[in-house]
């Protein structure tokens, strides 16, 4: 799959907890390689559309096509495998408590893969020195501090080298220049791996560093308003409410 | 945009479908494989081919990073990759040990014969230099070492104890001037959870007791003909001490482990560090109407199990041994005097205290993770049960004492 080609595509999906709808009629393309963003101001349900995405709630109606397997009709099996392929980091990190750092990456590893404990350990090694944490491998998640939580996350996140990356709130809670290193942190394995990475987010800083598309969420219409680079929709949109929320309601 | 190289074999799966071969292994390539070449003019360079992926066989660092110890002369190592197929982190790991073994004999690395996106990753793994002091070594402690500090710990928390108790005391004084802040509807619930919740476990528990102790004391009296007296053995057993003992025992781990989960969670979600920046004191918010509806619901709920008790030996008089049910009532309520009960609800109330102090207080020290949140119920749970057999033998001996 080349970049820019299509790699997930959402056909008129409608999300919902039991009646209380949260989001309808998404149709958008997140493409090959892309950093895409989902945004929209607050309760939009931005996390819930990354949950469908990342395959853990159901739509109620719609198709979510992954390379062009709609991901909620294929069969059990082929639903686990595809979801391997996914990488998820959490707004909190939900690292295990009461496992070392180098065992978080490790559980999926152990799980999926035939490796021996000694070649997933360099793994784990080598991936937490991806994210800066060289020799940390021992330590447990309430010894570091928040914003290294964040990278031991987005480290088993990476764990199975997954296709896609989903992150929720990723620079939430973290100082600016944290929040920067992190987002050259996911520009630098973009560009290495070529990772598609759907990132939840209205850290409008972050936005304007990382992204390459994004679909703006409405919490009022409970729809879309609108799809592109946020710097054009930013200049360029001719809806009021987007041009306010990325110009903070300075413009 | 960023111009991404076209060899970036790691995506190369191509079907256009995510397939699980990608994960559980692909048959078709050739194995991953390394091997280092002789060294000339202080340079070496290392064949990789195959398919160095996590989901194939990977060959293990160890040779490879024996054959560079070995390599006498070694000034420089580089790469030749064309023979790679398909590459991930299975890769990108091997080439961190090797790399990170040639930064340390001085040996330069130049990784321009690796692919393209390969080559920045690397970079990324070795931009940040690893924290001094951030390995840990291996810590081994001798037995000695290990009972003197279990020794210390024990010190150390029955002072902790202490304090609580202290701070639970100057909590009751405020409530008792009617300054404690606490909500009275949660005391209701609390009342009720600890107490009309708790009435089937305990009544199966104390039946069956009453009934144990009945068996094996008939057995013991049939020898000397005096079945009849298995009546004050289960009556007086069952009022005086076991009711109450085998209650407390129940509620340990039932409520006073939630106690501790339900403080220790709150812990982990600054709650209690909200409580405290308003002004609201946790040992009045918290404990106190934990303390409260325990010390009230525990002789309640012993004196209900005292009758449960009692009714579980009987069962075993009437339809076991044969005594008649006229009998046997007689024979209890003659051997039980008011005294025997009033002992009773004192040791319940105390007992109620401790479970309610130790769940209170392992939930208060309990640490920031959700596995921290277990040892608090578990050190809860120990913790209670040790001090309530403890406190039941001093309270049977002062009891003694008093002649009652």
């Amino acid at each position: 799959m080349a970049r820019g080609d299509p790699h997930i595509v959402l056909d008129g999906v409608t999300l919902a907890y039991g009646d209380f709808l949260i989001q309808q009629g998404l149709d958008f393309t997140v493409r090959e390689g892309d950093i895409f963003i989902l945004m929209g101001g607050s309760g939009c349900g931005k996390s819930t559309v990354m949950r469908s995405l990342s395959g853990i709630l159901e739509p109620k109606a719609g198709r979510i096509l992954y390379h062009d397997t709609d991901f909620w009709h294929a069969s059990p099996e082929q639903r686990a495998s595809m979801q391997r392929r996914f990488g998820v980091m959490y707004q909190s990190g939900a690292l295990w408590s009461s496992m070392t750092l180098a065992e978080n990456i490790a559980l999926p590893l152990e799980q999926y893969t035939d490796l021996d404990a000694r070649q997933i350990a360099e793994i784990a090694a080598y991936k937490l020195a991806l994210v800066g944490l060289t020799g940390f491998d021992d330590f447990y998640p309430s010894e570091i501090s928040g914003g290294m939580q964040k990278r031991v996350g987005v480290a088993r996140a990476m764990a199975l080298d997954p296709e896609i990356l989903f992150f929720d709130e990723p620079s939430a809670g973290l100082d600016p220049v944290s929040a920067r290193l992190l987002d050259d942190l996911l520009l630098e394995l973009r560009d290495s791996l070529g990772t598609t990475m759907v990132v939840v987010t209205h850290e409008l800083a972050s936005i304007f560093t990382i992204a390459d598309d994004s679909v703006f969420l409405d919490p009022e219409t409970k729809t879309m308003l609108t799809t592109g680079n946020p710097r054009e929709l930013r200049d360029h949109s001719d809806i009021a409410k987007v041009r306010t929320f990325l110009t903070r309601g300075e413009a | 945009m960023r111009d991404l190289a076209p060899d970036r074999s790691c995506r190369s799966s191509g079907s256009g479908r995510v397939s699980a071969a990608a994960v559980s292994g692909s048959p078709a390539s050739a194995q991953a494989a390394a091997s280092l070449g002789a060294v000339a003019d202080g340079t070496a360079t290392l064949l990789l081919s195959g398919e160095w992926t996590i989901a194939s066989r990977l060959p293990g660092s160890d040779e490879t990073l024996r054959a560079l110890d070995g390599a006498s002369g070694l000034k420089r190592l580089a790469f030749e990759a064309s023979g790679v197929t398909a590459w991930d982190s299975g890769l990108a790991s091997f080439l961190t040990a090797v790399m990170g073994r040639c930064r340390a004999s001085g040996v330069e690395v130049d990784p321009s014969g690796l692919p393209q996106g390969l080559q920045g990753l690397l970079h990324l793994a070795f931009a940040v230099p690893e924290r001094k002091g951030a390995r840990r070594g291996e810590s081994r402690t001798s037995f000695l070492e290990h009972v003197g500090e279990d020794w210390l710990d024990l010190v150390r928390s029955t002072g902790e104890i202490m304090t609580f108790l202290g701070e639970v005391v100057l909590a009751f004084g405020r409530m008792l001037k009617g300054r404690a802040c606490f909500r009275r509807s949660e005391l209701w619930v609390l009342i009720q959870q600890s107490g009309a919740d708790a009435l089937p476990i305990v009544s199966v528990v104390t039946f069956l007791v009453g009934l144990i102790l009945a068996y094996i004391g008939g057995a013991q009296l049939a020898q000397f003909g005096a079945k009849i007296f298995v009546a004050d053995l289960v009556g007086l057993a069952m009022v005086i001490q076991m009711g109450a003992l085998v209650t407390a025992i129940v509620l340990a781990g039932r409520t006073g482990a939630a106690f501790a989960a339900q403080i220790g969670t709150m812990q982990v979600n600054e709650e209690v560090d909200a409580l405290r920046t308003l002004g609201i004191s946790p040992m009045d918010f918290l404990v106190l109407p934990r303390m409260m509806a325990l010390i009230l619901m525990t002789p309640l709920l012993a004196i209900y199990a005292d009758l449960m008790g009692i009714l579980g030996g009987a069962f075993v008089a009437v339809a076991v041994e044969g005594i008649g049910v006229l009998e046997y009532t007689n024979r209890t309520l003659e051997a039980i005097k008011l005294h025997h009960a009033v002992q009773g609800v004192i040791n319940a109330a105390i007992y109620g205290a401790i479970v309610a102090v130790s769940g209170c207080l392992r939930g208060m020290q309990c640490g920031r993770s959700a596995s921290a949140v277990g040892l608090a119920t578990t050190s809860a749970v120990v913790t209670s049960i040790v001090f309530i057999v403890i406190a039941a033998a001093v309270m049977t001996m002062v009891f003694q004492a008093l002649g009652w």
